[in-house]
């Protein structure tokens, strides 16, 4: 039976793959940031998961406003980068798992959710990032990968008790896959962060910090928030925490806190890292 | 309603009335995903926008590149980043000019944000 050994929050912003493309890990701007993250790859060495369910937003690479959906899977044998327009190189395919897939998109419209289902995928830095700065050799390795995509682009989203009960969903579908898998589901995006309007730049740390503790041990905490409560608190961008509450929802054990990382800023944005052990 | 709430000051969400008005600026600005399409675009600016079926506030938000014009004309950030990037700027460049600061207060104001 497939297992969910953890789960995994990053941001995911498009300067990143710019300074990993560049090699920028000991510029002092960015090395507070990339010192994060070695720690979660010796989890990661240690535990070696087969397949990881990277929960994101498309930011109009694969989807524009001519159809934009609300939650979207990836079922194909493989996802590929593709330029975004400002010039960051494009990287090396991923490796999907389009049985997998099938699986959870069958599990998941059995519990209401409706998702549409994508047999080819552009990935764009919402996916790529994390990717890249939790397994620089994702090619090597050949890990595999499920894209499941979140409207955050286009009002209304999707409410923090839908994307958490989403989670729900597809934890028990994870582990109701016959094969031996070890499974990690990446939320990625956030924290506080406004692209946007005259409010740019806005970041609010003491409520960053407050979702990176709760999310923990106490994720219902969210629940009965709006978007528009997350977006006032948050910023505008700041909504991309559904994504955090989705992967939150899938775990299903015990959780424990292995790393956790809060810097200010990169790019626009206040990064939150978080490592979550899932016992069985 | 669901979403209709006292607005956030300084925030537009990019809803469906926003997406109605913000479609061809936004598809525009989507197209910029291609490189020959950037290419095009900046050979003949106002022939581009008129192969996109652009507005006159929309045209002219583009000529200016007033961000908190383009937003008004329904553009989304996600798109305008794209756009942005034609001309080499970065998010923090494009903060800084919708607060109306210098690029350095701008990352200032953020680096500040973290203390």
């Amino acid at each position: 039976m497939a297992r969910i050994v953890g789960g995994l929050t990053t941001s995911h912003i498009p300067a990143i793959g710019n300074a990993i493309a560049r090699k920028m890990f000991e510029d002092p701007y960015w090395k507070p940031f990339f010192d994060g993250y070695p720690p979660v790859r010796d989890w990661l060495d240690e535990v070696k998961p087969d397949v990881a369910v990277v929960i994101y937003n498309d930011h109009g690479l694969n989807f524009f406003l001519d159809k934009q959906p609300t939650f979207a899977i990836g079922a194909a044998p493989e996802y590929k980068n593709a330029d975004e327009g400002w010039g960051i190189p494009t990287i090396a395919p991923f490796k999907g798992d389009p049985a997998f897939s099938w699986h959870l998109i069958d599990n998941l419209v059995h519990d209401d959710f409706d998702l549409v289902t994508c047999q080819e995928m552009l990935v764009d830095h919402g996916f790529a990032v994390p990717m890249q700065l939790f397994w620089p050799n994702y090619a090597d390795i050949g890990i595999k990968t499920v894209p499941l995509v979140i409207n955050t682009v286009q009002h209304p989203l999707p409410s923090p008790r839908r994307c958490y009960n989403l989670g729900k969903s597809l934890g028990k579908a994870i582990e109701s896959y016959p094969e031996d898998l070890k499974v990690v589901i990446l939320g990625t995006g956030g924290l506080s962060h406004q692209l946007d309007g005259q409010r740019a730049g806005f970041i609010n740390k003491a409520f960053d910090q407050m979702c990176m503790e709760k999310i923990v041990d106490d994720p219902e905490h969210f629940l009965d928030m709006s978007i528009r409560d997350l977006v006032l608190e948050a910023g505008a961008q700041g909504a991309e925490f559904i994504l955090w509450l989705a992967m939150r929802g899938a775990l299903t054990g015990k959780v424990t806190t292995r790393h956790s990382n809060y810097h200010i800023p990169i790019s626009n944005t206040a990064s939150g890292l978080l490592c979550l052990e899932n016992a069985a | 309603m669901p979403h209709h709430k006292e607005p956030i000051p300084g925030t537009v969400m990019f809803d469906g009335t926003q997406a109605m008005k913000g479609y061809a600026l936004n598809k525009m600005c989507y197209s910029f995903n291609n490189k020959e399409n950037r290419e095009e675009f900046l050979a003949d600016e106002e022939a581009y926008m008129d192969k996109y079926g652009l507005n006159d506030q929309q045209k002219q938000a583009v000529r200016d590149k007033v961000v908190l014009d383009l937003i008004a004309a329904g553009g989304n950030i996600y798109y305008l980043a794209k756009f942005a990037g034609i001309y080499g700027l970065n998010v923090q460049d494009v903060g800084a000019q919708q607060t109306g600061m210098s690029v350095e207060e701008f990352k200032e104001k953020l680096r500040r944000a973290g203390e």
